[in-house]
């Protein structure tokens, strides 16, 4: 009885502060996003810039580690029972890739674009037998090119 | 020290080529943070103790493969990749790998 008691507040724990950190967070990344939308980050490796106007290349990089709450957890692994789409973690994915590209552009400052930008993410999850922290890293890194004015 | 993860640096040319440098880490979490990450799973969201610590042992990585280069008389490091790999429970990889060039 105790240990129902206990799984259902931590299943509506999970589920009010998880939905809530992740409404604020997709917020702030949006607002983020909006304000870094001069600094455009791509996969090429070259653009169109005549080379002896490129002052400077510099590596950039950023990563974020982030997993996820207890209610999604559950509902993930009442997923694998039937198969399908895990719709609960495509948001922890979602958000851990864009927060390492803003912390890329942070890093890269008043830079004029991103080339060759690669994302990488790595499951730094501990198993154990009791518990499992799940959660991931993703990393976003490239070259920032700063252009003479 | 310039380094950049594509094969030239822009605007100057390499002179020589010194092959293959690579630095690594391994890092295990220590128990406080270990502690406080499973409470913060409960809720979900960002666990800032793991992403400084990763963060902090990649930045030593690249310090190893930068002293790697520099021993070679090195001034640039082209086409950096990372990698990432847990090697024991609770332990990481951080992997930095490049090719350590002179340019003019």
């Amino acid at each position: 009885m105790i240990d129902l008691i206990v799984f259902l507040s931590l299943l509506a724990l999970g589920y009010g502060a998880g939905t809530w950190a992740e409404k604020r967070h997709y917020r702030s990344i949006a607002e983020r996003e909006g304000a870094m939308i001069d600094m455009p980050a791509v996969t090429l490796k070259s653009v169109d810039i005549p080379e002896h106007k490129i002052r400077s290349a510099q590596l950039v990089y950023g990563s974020a580690v982030i997993s996820v709450d207890y209610f999604k957890r559950i509902l993930a692994s009442l997923r694998n029972i039937f198969g399908g789409n895990v719709k609960s973690y495509e948001s922890l994915l979602d958000r851990a890739r864009r927060e390492a590209l803003l912390r890329m552009k942070e890093m890269a400052g008043d830079a004029t674009v991103i080339v060759n930008v690669r994302i990488e993410t790595a499951a730094i999850g501990k198993q154990s037998r009791r518990k499992n922290i799940a959660c991931l890293e993703a990393m976003a890194y490239g070259t920032a090119l700063t252009v003479e004015k | 020290m310039i380094i950049t993860n594509i094969e030239s640096v822009p605007g100057k040319t390499v002179l020589e080529h010194f092959g293959l440098v690579s630095g690594s880490t391994i890092r295990a979490k220590h128990i406080g943070r270990d502690i406080m990450a499973s409470l913060k799973n409960l809720v979900g969201g960002e666990l800032k103790g793991y992403t400084q610590l990763l963060q902090e042992s990649r930045q030593q990585a690249m310090e190893r493969m930068i002293e790697e280069a520099r021993l070679m008389g090195a001034n640039a490091i082209v086409n950096v990749r990372f990698s990432t790999s847990s090697v024991a429970q609770g332990a990481a990889e951080l992997y930095a790998y490049g090719t350590a060039v002179r340019v003019e």
